[in-house]
């Protein structure tokens, strides 16, 4: 079966009944998106499909046939969100980091600390106590200094 | 993974009737967003390894008005239903449900067809559907049934679908009165909940409540003593004799049973 991963035709010979998790990890050897409980609760697993962030762990592989995948390699190595969350610290253990990174981006311009709070309401992290990553996503988004840093 | 892929098999349709033939022809159990499957597979919750992959059939998401009626298309994700006009003027508390269920990722794959057709008694739109009197819409490749969602449950995790059939719709008739909805569970994203409340405030209120009893279930008696005049504290002692919430890994039934009556008081008093 055929996607589009990370901007590019693919073509997988999987199980259709696969999680989109492992053959991402497994067939198209990204290892970028990492598996927490595998059930759904954590949001380590999340990668973009059509644009909307989505669980990588609960997706039986047929059902993205045709569809568009980004996963965090998707965003190269030099992604404005990726420096900032090393830059606030926002990234300690990391396996948390890729997933949150996935579905902070699929956040609108000029978000409010709730709206980023909303868009990482089904991600774990069990590190950092949010806060950083709160601002690293602020600050990408364009929210003043000021205003991010005194996220407490 | 405990589950061995090798064992599953799975069909997909791309259309409603390419669907319906399957199941008339073949015994499959149909998945949509999938948010659900793995977690049964993995638990040992669910028996089928056959299964129907209907997410890619587009003519069961549409959200319309059908006259007055507001139809809600059985693959509507949460996601959907938060962005949907329609949804937001006729039945906002199923916004505010669906805003409250996993996080974005599941809002974005769950789907209200698969909620009502998972029949957890703790399934986060089913209070909604219940207090508005929602018709599910059932089709097979023979024939449409419609049947009130107050009786589409027949126990536990049991409804009155057959295995030919698949829910296309869910039609929700107009609603007269203020619609207040509560979901209490460990924390605010990504909980299942404790216990979850609807309620329409009409000269005849409707209140459904889940987790509290095998199914989603209405509270009748309770519905009629407000309507004939009771105090909210009368109303109270009614509904503690009429729901029957148990102890299990999420909750107690004491602390249900409170939070039960208290939420019908909160319900009565903020939308007087």
């Amino acid at each position: 079966m055929k996607f589009v991963l990370n901007g590019a035709s693919t073509e997988v010979n999987a199980h259709p009944m696969a999680r989109l998790l492992d053959v991402l990890r497994e067939e198209c050897g990204l290892t970028g998106t990492k598996e927490g409980c595998g059930e759904g609760e954590c949001g380590a697993c999340t990668v973009l499909v059509d644009g909307e962030p989505v669980c990588s762990c609960l997706i039986p592989v047929t059902q993205v046939e045709s569809a568009d995948v980004v996963t965090i390699e998707g965003l190269g190595d030099d992604h404005p969100l990726q420096h900032l969350f090393m830059n606030e610290v926002g990234a300690q253990c990391g396996i948390c980091t890729p997933g949150m990174i996935m579905a902070a981006i699929a956040l609108g311009p000029t978000p409010t600390l709730d709206d980023v709070k909303t868009a990482l309401a089904g991600n774990l992290c069990r590190c950092t106590g949010y806060s950083a990553i709160y601002r690293a996503v602020l600050k990408w988004r364009g929210i003043p200094d000021a205003t991010a840093s005194a996220v407490p | 993974m405990r589950t061995a892929i090798s064992e599953l098999e799975v069909r997909s349709a791309a259309s409603l009737g390419e669907a319906l033939t399957i199941l008339r022809d073949d015994q499959r159990t149909p998945i949509a967003g999938a948010t659900d499957l793995y977690v049964a597979l993995n638990f040992g919750t669910l028996e089928p390894r056959r299964f129907l992959d209907i997410w890619p059939v587009n003519e069961l998401r549409e959200i319309s008005m059908k006259g007055a009626t507001l139809s809600i298309g059985a693959l509507a994700t949460y996601t959907s239903l938060i962005r949907s006009p329609f949804v937001a003027s006729r039945l906002p508390m199923l916004v505010e449900a669906s805003r409250q269920v996993g996080g974005p990722q599941i809002q974005n794959r769950g789907t209200l067809g698969g909620n009502v057709a998972n029949a957890s008694p703790a399934g986060d739109s089913l209070p909604v559907l219940a207090a508005v009197d929602a018709v599910v819409v059932l089709r097979s490749a023979d024939a449409e049934r419609r049947v009130p969602i107050t009786k589409f449950y027949t126990g536990y995790r049991a409804t009155v679908m057959r295995s030919n059939e698949l829910i296309v719709a869910i039609e929700v008739p107009p609603v007269e009165g203020r619609q207040w909805f509560r979901k209490v569970g460990t924390r605010a994203a990504q909980a299942i909940s404790k216990i979850v409340v609807a309620g329409v405030r009409a000269e005849v209120p409707r209140i459904a409540f889940g987790s509290v009893a095998p199914t989603v279930v209405r509270v009748p008696e309770t519905e009629r003593s407000l309507a004939a005049g009771a105090t909210i504290e009368e109303a109270a002692q009614v509904l503690s004799r009429e729901i029957t919430p148990i102890d299990d890994l999420r909750s107690t039934a004491e602390y249900r049973m409170r939070v039960a009556t208290n939420l019908l008081r909160r319900f009565w008093i903020e939308t007087g």
